[in-house]
């Protein structure tokens, strides 16, 4: 009997992930430095994890409620009324989940259906994909670029909309460019979308971290678009709470009881101190959260800074924790680029081209990593990429990245 | 009667004017009070508040580095630390040592002091007479049960007593002392004196 032929076709087609064989390699090197990192550096704040103990102490075990702790869901309610001006209704329009990746399969499965497509704009955090092809959908990858900041641009979208499109997925600060979408850039998308009647995914994990005082902007806070948005976010970027697995969905209340009947079957409901402990956050973490935002600040400009400073073209992200150079100037593509850094500086960076064709040519740094590190990876990055140039036989620029 | 019935209703009214304006002064200065602490500071402002963050966790930074973070150049960093210290803003540039580490272990003892204050000086006289020993490590004036808290930072245990027997106490002012020894510093200056725990995460993630 061959298993393999026993898997699904879906599962069988979905290639594993491009991060693996990097993972094996920063794996052998002691003295390696990973700026491959997607999560924060900080450990969660102490008086989050204290509240989980208390929680744990008092015998709070069980089961709540598939939607998610009431306490919560109001708290999320309120908070997303604060930060982004949307109001969803605490009891019928928000879902407690296994982090954003459980909301994402979630919105996916309950809105596409066989062959219908999705606009998954790239280069963009891995799962998006996967998650719409297991939803028995086809994703369509709409491509940004350094040219434009990897901003999402409607020409792009225009050229790939089909009467099969169902929705679109935002992710925004994006995973792994940094880009940010301000309010006048959304103007147009918000337009696009009504007139194809889409429904939009928007993936707002990295929503606290932006940067140069521009704050995170929902697309669901537009006129007439809260009825066309899921909105997807979590703790784990916000409240250094990766580990936790806790995130939410808020939706229409229609959308929102379809993936609450999903959760309610697949999930149950998320682990209980997981929420306790979210609750926690949302109520005194805000705080912390900017002290982090600010840390996270600083490095930023090191990091950019540096990458200029060695000619490779970096446009300045102002969302996320990474950064997002073009490396062709190297003479090298993403992948040679990322193995031969490791083998030769023991520094790890994701290629690009494993969040999409679009990211090509560069290469994702993440700067959630103390100031120490990030300095000593900056210098052997720059050793490297200057041993790379003296090789080339004429000298390459910068802007052929573009 | 009737006028100073009269008066009365003035007196009040006028009480409720001082009242009515105090409660606007009052409204002023706490709109004024937060809208300055609402990032409403000056780049240049925000740029020494940035700066002095920085240099507090590492006094030792990289100009160079440190330039890069608060996206400044090297000349105005350096500049502004020059001014920074000009102004006593910086006093010293220190180093948190963990001294039971080097097995010279320093004696750290808190005292606290009941002073009667000098009549025309309070207490900033006395304390000026206390800080100036060489082993008071620092020196706090307290709301309380008592006046002044010393901390001591000396090599013994016997030099701890007899600070405080042949200095501290026959001072003319001082009431009383209680003296506290540091059994053991966990936390000090927001650096933790335990080890650190180890990067936990996976070296790569999407």
């Amino acid at each position: 009997m061959k298993l393999e032929e026993k898997l699904s076709p879906i599962v069988r087609q979905i290639p594993s992930s491009g991060i693996r064989q990097f993972f094996d390699l920063v794996n052998q090197k002691e003295n390696a430095i990973s700026l491959g990192v997607g999560e924060p550096d900080f450990v969660t704040p102490w008086h989050v994890r204290e509240a989980c103990i208390d929680a744990l102490d008092k015998g709070m075990t069980t089961y709540t409620s598939n939607q998610g702790m009431p306490e919560l869901t109001q708290a999320i309610s309120a908070y997303l009324q604060e930060r982004f001006s949307i109001q969803y209704d605490a009891r019928s329009e928000i879902l407690v989940t296994f982090g954003a990746s459980e909301a994402i399969d979630l919105a996916l499965r309950t809105i596409v259906s066989t062959g219908e497509e999705v606009l998954v704009p790239e280069p963009c955090y891995v799962s998006y994909t996967p998650c719409v092809q297991l939803a028995r959908g086809t994703p369509i990858s709409v491509p940004t670029s350094a040219k434009y900041g990897f901003k999402l641009r409607v020409e792009e979208l225009e050229k790939v909309v089909t009467p099969k499109t169902k929705a679109l997925i935002l992710c925004y600060p994006n995973n792994p460019t940094g880009a940010i979408m301000t309010r006048k850039d959304l103007t147009p998308i918000v337009d696009f979308v009504k007139k194809h009647d889409l429904l939009v995914i928007s993936d707002e994990i990295y929503a606290e971290l932006t940067y140069g005082g521009r704050n995170h902007v929902s697309i669901a806070s537009f006129k007439g678009m809260k009825e066309r948005v899921i909105i997807i976010n979590g703790f784990s970027k916000a409240f250094a709470m990766t580990g936790w697995r806790i995130g939410y969905a808020a939706a229409p209340e229609t959308l929102l009881q379809g993936m609450l009947k999903i959760h309610q079957y697949t999930a149950l409901c998320a682990p209980i101190t997981s929420q306790v402990a979210a609750l926690e956050a949302l109520k005194n973490g805000l705080h912390e959260c900017r002290s982090m935002v600010s840390q996270y600040d600083r490095r930023r400009r090191l990091v950019v800074k540096a990458f200029q400073d060695m000619g490779l073209t970096c446009y300045d992200p102002q969302g996320a924790f990474y950064v997002f150079p073009s490396i062709t100037s190297t003479g090298m593509d993403a992948q040679t680029f990322a193995k031969e850094l490791i083998e030769e500086e023991e520094v790890a960076v994701v290629p690009g081209d494993v969040f999409g064709p679009s990211g090509e040519g560069h290469i994702r740094c993440s700067y959630a990593t103390s100031i120490e590190r990030l300095g000593e990876a900056l210098q052997r990055i720059e050793r490297f990429v200057k041993r790379k140039r003296a090789k080339l036989p004429y000298p390459k620029t910068s802007i052929s990245s573009l | 009667m009737i006028s100073i019935k009269r008066c009365d209703v003035s007196i009040h009214e006028a009480k409720k004017k001082i009242v009515f304006f105090n409660l606007l002064l009052y409204n002023t200065y706490i709109i004024l009070y937060h809208l300055r602490s609402l990032d409403h500071m000056s780049d240049q402002e925000q740029l020494r508040h940035e700066i002095l963050s920085i240099l507090k966790e590492n006094a030792r930074i990289d100009i160079k580095q440190l330039a890069d973070m608060v996206g400044a150049t090297q000349t105005e960093v350096e500049q502004m630390i020059k001014e920074l210290e000009k102004e006593k803003v910086i006093l010293r540039f220190g180093t948190t040592i963990n001294w039971q580490k080097i097995g010279k272990p320093k004696v750290y003892a808190l005292i606290d002091v009941k002073i009667t204050p000098q009549r025309g000086h309070g207490f900033d006289a006395l304390a000026k007479r206390i800080y100036r020993f060489s082993e008071v490590h620092s020196l706090y004036l307290m709301s309380g049960a008592y006046d002044l808290s010393v901390l001591l930072e000396v090599d013994s245990m016997e030099a701890a007593g007899r600070f405080v027997a042949e200095k501290l106490a026959p001072l003319e002012s001082v009431v009383s002392t209680t003296t506290h020894f540091v059994l053991k510093k966990y936390k000090e200056n927001g650096v933790i004196f335990d080890d650190p725990e180890n990067d936990q995460r996976l070296v790569i993630s999407p």
